[in-house]
Order: structure tokens, then sequence, then C-alpha cells
């Protein structure tokens, strides 16, 4: 997993089936020292997350298995929000 | 697997339920020269590991998931054992 910001959401018209009812979030992806890491990708988010949190995400087939049985076509997915962390 | 250096602890109250009573670390994958290679990762552990601990880490879904005990859990990185030794004969 990796850590990211939330900075915004996204809203799909038309869109897949079987994503229908998936909130879709802008993720940026940072270190423990709050520096952005990479560039934004889009999450599938399966905890209720918001724009400014801290939060957690997979990356790969298992950002999908929050949905279950559903197999939503996600390649990111937040899993948790960060209360806090704590490096050394 | 890589071989990584848990550089810290992590909290989550608000998660996916299959991780629930899950720890994470923070940790960070390493060369064989025990210098950094790659960003850092949040793993869930399997074995017990402290911040400072040399571990090996798996970057799979499932066997991340069986680490922890669970099936078909959202993670794709692990805590699989705390490394003693590497021996690498030139």
């Amino acid at each position: 997993m990796q850590l990211g910001k939330v900075v915004g959401t996204v809203v799909l018209n038309n869109r897949n089936e079987t994503l229908h009812g998936v909130t879709l979030l802008l993720v940026q992806p940072i270190s423990s020292s709050r520096e952005a890491v990479g560039r934004v990708i889009v999450a599938a988010d399966s905890v209720g997350a918001g724009v400014g949190e801290h939060v957690f995400f997979v990356r790969g087939k298992e950002a999908s298995f929050p949905f279950y049985p559903t197999e939503v076509p996600a390649d990111a997915g937040i899993v948790g929000i960060v209360d806090s962390w704590h490096v050394g | 697997m890589l071989l990584a250096r848990v550089t810290g602890t992590l909290v989550s109250t608000q998660k996916h339920h299959k991780l629930e009573g899950a720890k994470l670390l923070l940790v960070q994958p390493l060369t064989l020269e025990d210098t950094p290679r790659s960003g850092e990762l949040l793993a869930v552990d399997g074995v017990g590991a402290g911040v400072g601990e040399k571990v090996l880490i798996v970057l799979e879904g499932r066997s991340a998931s069986d680490a922890i005990g669970q099936k078909a859990a959202p993670v794709d990185a692990a805590i699989v054992g705390i490394v003693d030794t590497v021996d690498l004969p030139s």
C-alpha cells in the first residue's frame, strides 16, 4: 500500500455498468514526510474518504476486492483513512 | 520478495473490515547494500516486526492477504519475516 492525500473527485457520466455507485477520488501519493511522490491517480473509494484526508491505497487487482462480488474494473483503491503515522 | 527496513508505524481507525486488527508499518525497500531502492511503502505485518528491523516483504495480493490470515483482503504488501542475516558470497 501507499500513503496518499485525497485532492479531488471524479464523476463519470457514461460509465461501465460495474462502476455504478463506486466513488472515484483523485489521490496524490505522498511520502511519510508529506511530500508528493509521483503523479495524481484516480482510486475507487470503499471507506468513505473525503477531500483533504490522508488515506492509504492498494494498487492492482486487490483494488476491486472491497466491492466483491461485483468485479469492479479498478487498479487503485482506497482501503483506509489515516489517523496518524509516526516515523522512527 | 524484497528486503526492507521498517521505518514507522501508522494508525487507521476507519479501514476496510478485512484489515481490522492488522498492524500497518511503513517500510523502505532496500538494496543488498542497505541503501533505499524505490519509494517507501505501507505493509501489513504478519510477524510482529518493529521499527528499525530489517524484514522480508511480499508485494503481491494473495500472499499479502495470506500473511494476515485473510482471504481476499485488499492488501498488496505484507511483512512475512524478520531478517537475521543476508549472506552474499562474492
